[in-house]
Formats: C-alpha cells, structure tokens, sequence
C-alpha cells in the first residue's frame, strides 16, 4: 500500500482503446484514479475527473478499473469499453486491473479513489476528488489544488483526504 | 404503512437516505421513526430479499424507485436518476415524498 512519499511501481495494463497503457509516466505526474462502472459515486465524479484531464498538459492521467467482473458484471472489460464507446471515446485511458494486483498496490478502497504521483513517481496526494461527489461546480477540487502544487514542484497543502465512494469489490 | 430501508455496507450511501426517507416522512405527517432498517450482508440474503442493491426503500412492499427490468439482484450499489438527470447514490427527495403521497392517498 502507497503512502505518501512512497514511489509507485511501475505497472502496464490494458485499456479500452486496444492499447497497453504503462504508468506511472517518465518525468511526468501522473494522475491515477480507481474507478468504475456502476458505482453511483464513480458516475457523479467521472466528468470532473475527465475535465480535469481536460485541463492539465502537465500530467498525464489514467482511469483504473480493478473490480471483480465476474459478480460485477457491468465493470467487465467488455461492458468499460462498451461505455467508452458510448461516450464516443474519452480522452484519457481507462484500463483494466483485471487481477486487481495494481489496486492493492496502490491500497485503492472505494471507486473513486484519487492518487496523484509526482515527477519522480512519488505519492503526493491520495483521497476524494473533491468534497462533495453532489456538487458539479467543486470541479476536482483537491486534485486540481494538488496538481497544481505538484507541478509546481511543492508539497500539496492537503496531501490526504478521505477517500468516498463504493468498496473496491475484491475478488 | 410499512417502510423499509434495505442497505449493504459496501455503498456509504445508507446514512443519507436514512435521512432523506425521515425527513420525507416527517414533512408528509408520517412518524419518522417507523423505518424497519435492515441490513444485507449476503448474497443468499440479498436472493432472498430481491435485493436490487443499496439502498434500497419499500413502501408498502414496492420500491420508491422502480429497478430496470435488467438490473440484477444482489450485494451493489444501486445508481438513481435525480430529477435533473444526475446520477446519485440516492433517490431524489421528491421522489421518496411522491413514493409516500401516493401510498396516503391509496389508504383514503
């Protein structure tokens, strides 16, 4: 489990785009967020996170989505790129952690649950996007608030919130 | 009128539609504290209940919010439609008090 300071491994998973996605970047942050389908948490977030992508070229981000298919159906490789597709693609990858050893890397516990890695692959901060999955108008606000410090090369003020949403269904 | 919360502790969203379903009830002249909360924490449970996911609220038997026909039972999180398209954890507050009006004016 990653604490903050902890350097991430270095993992290589497959997305929906038919690619192999390996994180995190060299030299980059990287913005790791364990998510799903059909968690009602995951689905209020999801476009705040993807704005958020949106607006950083500084970062790179990755959407993982370690939950166990095979009582969750709806977060089955086939059903994640179903849903891209639907959207009419994403810009950011959304992978699949189908043996769950990049989540319990990570220590993920709900879906979201926002990790964000410095340069160096370090933990910088890890927890909610922002306080209120009701709320639109937060827009990510604690990732963008660490982002930006990450970026800028210092320590996030708030480097761990908790983070809210469905448990992480573990096989 | 019977009114029954059904939750599984892997969605953290039963406190807020505790609630939601006492105060939709108090603004609707119903005792609040007539909720029968009951836990899942099975699948055989979740089988046996028709278990559509967390939270789920019965009133008189029927769901407030009617699953899809496709949507399986068990131990999940179920994912509701607020009024202005949103998706939620939990029903939108004005259809609880719809759910709980509709049941007052049946027992007229």
């Amino acid at each position: 489990m990653l604490s903050i300071g902890d350097r991430a491994q270095r993992f290589e998973l497959p997305a929906t785009d038919g690619q192999e996605h390996a994180f995190p970047a060299d030299g980059r942050p990287t913005v790791v967020v364990f998510t799903c389908n059909h968690c009602p948490y995951a689905l209020a977030w999801h476009d705040r996170i993807v704005q958020a992508a949106q607006d950083y070229d500084g970062a790179d981000f990755v959407l993982v989505n370690p939950n166990d298919a095979e009582r969750y159906p709806a977060d089955s490789f086939d059903a994640m790129r179903e849903r891209v597709e639907q959207d009419g693609g994403w810009p950011l990858p959304y992978l699949r952690d189908e043996s769950q050893e990049v989540a319990r890397a990570y220590g993920a516990k709900t879906t979201p649950d926002v990790f964000i890695l410095d340069a160096d692959g370090r933990l910088r901060y890890r927890g909610a996007p922002d306080p209120d999955y009701e709320d639109p108008s937060l827009n990510a606000s604690w990732l963008r608030e660490a982002l930006d410090s990450v970026l800028e090369g210092e320590d996030p003020a708030r480097p761990e919130t908790d983070p809210v949403g469905c448990s992480v269904k573990w096989k | 009128m019977r009114v029954e919360l059904l939750w599984w502790e892997g969605c953290p969203s039963y406190e807020r539609a505790l609630d939601d379903l006492r105060a939709a009830l108090a603004e609707q002249g119903s005792d609040p504290d007539s909720i029968e909360v009951r836990h899942i924490d099975s699948d055989e449970q979740a089988e046996r209940e028709r278990f559509p996911g967390s939270p789920t609220i019965r009133i008189d038997g029927e769901d407030v919010v009617a699953p899809g026909d496709g949507d399986p039972i068990g131990l999940t999180c179920r994912v509701y439609r607020l009024r202005d398209g949103r998706s939620s954890p939990t029903p939108d507050p004005a259809d609880l008090r719809e759910a709980i009006r509709r049941v007052h004016a049946l027992d007229r």
